[in-house]
């Protein structure tokens, strides 16, 4: 009887320590998995924050979210020495050429011959860019690693965030069933 | 002649290189960048995540210390600083996570466990306390006293 209790204690002795072994390596297995630059972001379900800015292209002229109220569009952050942006930029230009939703870009931190040097090189997927010369609107978009998309409804509310780059993949999955849906909200 | 012509243009020269050592004044109220470091020191650089914005060079940290020190000249509080921020890039960017019920492991964890393995301390302590020491038997006392007395042999 004494002899089967100690038993059973020895075995727990060992069957305890290797449980929880077991569960720190699932738990640091699923933290190696996980992208540490995948923020959250707080800004989803949240007015776009609203700005004013010049377009890239022609300086004169401005463009400010306001004037999309009403459409649902995609807004993406972009960047002539953005090397990322360059993997993500053919995927943007097979959505441009479906016409599924109005691309609006903003030419991040950038100068601007460079960034109409770029879009000459490599194609224009934008209705149009907006020119954020100091990445002031890009801190009230909460931009921290370009490229970054978001999907805005028609009420101008952030309805989806991505950091980083837009694959084939995701658009299919993700992006273009939500703008189907938002498509249909009032 | 020529001479002091000479050391007059060297002198000229050299002005603006004794000034190229010095750091460019980056605020002209040192009040007001104190507080703009000390703020800093708590906010998150989101491009390089394990430095403060007052440490790193990142483009985006230089971008987040001057939106501060804007934003310090506006008069704006601290804590308004860092709401504004938090709106935009979660309670991420805070160095020092606030206090809430999903950080509640993260804050009190350390001290359950530190609690967990005290009371498992005491309590291994106190039952090896509490078992009573089998006596011997009469043959375990004759091996005993047989081991005692070849010791003292020996170091007799």
């Amino acid at each position: 009887m004494a002899e089967q209790q100690t038993q059973r204690k020895s075995a727990l002795r060992f069957a305890v320590p290797l449980g929880i072994f077991f569960a720190l390596v699932i738990l640091l297995g699923v933290g190696l998995t996980l992208n540490p630059r995948e923020v959250p972001s707080p800004l989803i379900n949240k007015p776009a924050p609203q700005f004013q800015l010049p377009q890239l292209h022609e300086p004169g002229k401005t463009f400010s979210p306001q004037e999309m109220a009403g459409k649902v569009w995609m807004f993406n952050v972009w960047a002539s020495w953005c090397v990322s942006c360059r993997e993500e930029h053919p995927v943007l230009m097979e959505l441009a050429r479906q016409n599924i939703v109005p691309i609006y870009g903003l030419d991040y931190k950038d100068q601007r011959a460079d960034g109409m040097k770029w879009l000459a090189q490599f194609g224009n997927p934008y209705l149009l860019s907006a020119f954020d010369a100091d990445g002031r609107v890009g801190i009230d978009y909460g931009v921290y690693g370009v490229p970054e998309t978001y999907v805005i409804d028609k009420r101008g509310v952030i309805r989806y965030k991505r950091i980083g780059v837009v694959t084939r993949e995701l658009l299919r999955d993700t992006i273009i069933p939500l703008v189907k849906e938002l498509e249909r909200e009032t | 002649m020529k001479r002091d012509y000479l050391f007059a243009l060297a002198l000229a020269l050299s002005a603006p290189l004794a000034h190229a050592g010095e750091a460019p004044p980056v605020a002209a109220d040192p009040a007001l960048e104190k507080r703009v470091m000390a703020l800093s020191h708590e906010l998150r650089c989101l491009v390089c995540q394990n430095q403060t914005i007052a440490d790193s060079n990142a483009s985006l940290a230089v971008d987040l210390r001057n939106e501060v020190r804007e934003k310090m000249r506006e008069g704006q509080s601290n804590q308004q600083i860092i709401d504004y921020l938090t709106a935009r890039y979660g309670d991420f960017v805070l160095y020092r996570p606030p206090i809430k019920l999903t950080t509640m492991i993260l804050w009190f964890g350390p001290v359950l466990l530190l609690l967990w393995g005290l009371y498992s301390l005491f309590r291994r302590l106190r039952d090896r306390n509490a078992t009573p020491v089998a006596p011997l038997s009469d043959e375990e006392r004759r091996r005993a006293a047989a081991l005692l007395a070849e010791g003292d042999g020996a170091r007799k």
